[in-house]
């Protein structure tokens, strides 16, 4: 018997009448022995301000609703009223854990349409400081999917070499979350100095937390438990939904546009694509891991070309102060720690962009809430939301 | 056989018009057609992914342009003849962004909407990644999509009126607010 339907049989009409305002976005109330629960949207499990209507039954999830928009800020409203160059702030707010990868993805589009051709050391330096990034967001979705799942430790392993990834952020350009790194044409500012001393001791940090996770975590019985085989996904089911990212390569399908259409330098260095094969919470967690290793061999590759460059090469191509594109619509996706991530901008050759379009990767993902924690329990709904990495301020925009 | 070629042979008589700009290719094909164009774009194609979805409103768009054509025909002193006989160009555009997995190559497909029949066929049926994004194409434009499985608001709240990346609704809104109602009786 279900809450909801001794309430009704008690003649608490009140409260069931509460209760179907509550489930009213998701259709009329069924009369079962289903228990509606409202996950979020302020919720220390739910990350940022998301919200899930779950029917249950017992502990087994009959049916989860997402709810989205509670931080919808207008951003791609805000984009067609402010200039090229104002819009680059703006981009820090979408995905937050990995500012950089927006600012680039953003620039990279504004070149496009320009037609420019960025000076190599600006693109080496973009691509060491998008590694970076990577890292430290991989290392907050697997640190706090060890918190979800009641596992502290790990997270502080993590997150101490997130801080320092920061340190170098902050002094390369001056901002720790919201970078806003670089510019229309280029990079402001050269490697700081301190970044070769840092650098060669970081990567074997980053490497020995890494490691200790992996010990804490991989092996652990616990860990295998609450992990392996929970929301399992197939291939081609996550390829009709549109999933990228760690989260189709967890499927089991070997895709990451770095490697698909090289951007920026990627195609001069070798690095490899980890990929799983059941789509389960355990093989995410095993392809962020792998790849946080690519990412510092991508970034030791970056740092030997980079080395190979005169000191004086340029760092910025010559752009207008007001930049005026020609009229035209491009398509420009890159590889963010989530999965592709893509500026859509049209031209009508003002110095405001006409329309913006931003393709955020979890947004695809977190559509098939539903198909992944069905049948599941509500604590592998924690679990697998976690895994998914949804960042609430690229999903609302 | 370059993806221009192979595209206009697929598709035949479906193509309206076709664009390349900086090595972006964007096709035209009529609003009717839209389902037939792109499922025959996923099979015979190879188009087998949906990257993004979503809508364009050109309201300012025809107005600059308006705006250019009535000065220069004053310019010229050329009225008259041409006046009235404007066609009224759809005022929506929904581009839809494909990929193919194989090639990694990337198509847009567009379709215009006039504003008088705010319709088109959902396309949830070839990919399940359209849910949200019809969704939003919905929310933010008014565009329904017929047969969409539960096409309701996704990011502005559900009592809300307008659509607001429409080009004539304000930047800074029209002062709505949010109120839950909860009327517990």
């Amino acid at each position: 018997m279900s809450i909801q339907f001794s309430l009704k049989g008690k003649g608490g009409k009140g409260v069931a009448k509460q209760l179907e305002t509550i489930c009213i976005t998701t259709g009329p109330v069924e009369v079962g022995d289903y228990v509606t629960l409202n996950i979020g949207p302020i919720h220390p499990a739910m990350h940022g301000t998301l919200r899930v209507i779950t029917k249950t039954d017992g502990e087994t999830i009959v049916s989860a609703k997402p709810e989205i928009g509670y931080l919808h800020r207008g951003v791609e409203k805000l984009g067609e009223n402010l200039t090229y160059s104002q819009f680059l702030p703006i981009t820090d707010r979408l995905n937050y854990c990995s500012a950089i990868c927006n600012n680039v993805a953003y620039e990279m589009a504004v070149e496009k349409l320009l037609g420019l051709q960025v000076p190599p050391k600006a693109q080496l330096i973009r691509m060491i400081m998008m590694e970076l990034a990577r890292i430290a967001d991989h290392q907050v979705c697997v640190g706090i999917l060890g918190v979800d799942l009641g596992a502290l430790t790990p997270f502080f392993y993590l997150i101490i070499q997130r801080e320092e990834i920061y340190e170098i952020f902050e002094w390369h350009h001056g901002a720790r979350l919201t970078n806003s790194m670089g510019a229309i044409g280029g990079v402001e500012a050269d490697l700081p100095e301190r970044f070769h001393e840092k650098w060669p001791k970081l990567r074997d940090t980053i490497r020995k937390a890494n490691d200790e996770t992996d010990k804490l975590l991989t092996h652990n019985r616990i860990w295998m438990d609450r992990t392996i085989g929970v929301n399992a996904f197939c291939a081609d089911d996550a390829l009709n939904w549109g999933f990228t990212g760690p989260m189709l390569r967890a499927c089991g399908v070997k895709r990451d546009l770095r490697k698909e259409e090289p951007y920026l330098m990627y195609d001069e260095v070798n690095f490899e694509i980890p990929t799983g094969k059941h789509g389960d919470v355990f093989d995410r967690y095993m392809v962020r891991m792998l790849e946080m290793e690519e990412s510092v061999k991508i970034i030791d590759q970056a740092y030997a070309l980079y080395k190979e460059l005169p000191e004086d090469a340029p760092l910025m191509k010559k752009v207008p102060k007001i930049i005026k594109p020609p009229e035209g619509q491009i398509y420009h996706a890159i590889e963010s720690p989530n999965g592709e991530l893509g500026f859509f901008i049209k031209s009508d050759g003002s110095d405001k962009p006409y329309r913006i379009k931003i393709r955020p990767p979890c947004y695809m993902v977190y559509q098939a809430f539903e198909d992944l924690v069905k049948g599941e329990m509500i604590s592998d709904l924690i679990a697998c939301l976690s895994s998914l990495n949804v960042i609430a301020g690229e999903l609302d925009r | 056989m370059s993806l221009k070629d192979r595209v206009a042979d697929i598709l035949g008589k479906d193509l309206v018009a076709l664009n390349e700009f900086r090595g972006d290719l964007c096709i035209e094909v009529p609003k009717g057609r839209i389902v037939q164009v792109l499922a025959k774009l996923k099979e015979e194609g190879g188009f087998d992914f949906l990257s993004d979805l979503f809508g364009v409103d050109n309201l300012d768009l025809y107005a600059k342009a308006a705006k250019k054509k009535k000065k220069s025909q004053e310019e010229s002193e050329d009225t008259g003849e041409t006046k009235g006989k404007e066609s009224v160009q759809p005022r929506f555009e929904v581009i839809y962004l494909l990929l193919s997995l194989s090639t990694n190559e990337r198509l847009q497909v567009m379709v215009r909407v006039p504003e008088d029949d705010l319709e088109l066929p959902t396309v949830t049926g070839l990919w399940k990644a359209a849910n949200w994004p019809e969704r939003e194409v919905f929310d933010m434009f008014g565009i329904r999509f017929k047969g969409h499985p539960n096409l309701r608001r996704l990011l502005m709240w559900d009592e809300f009126q307008d659509h607001p990346l429409r080009k004539d609704y304000p930047l800074e809104g029209k002062g709505e607010e949010r109120h839950l109602n909860y009327d517990i009786a």
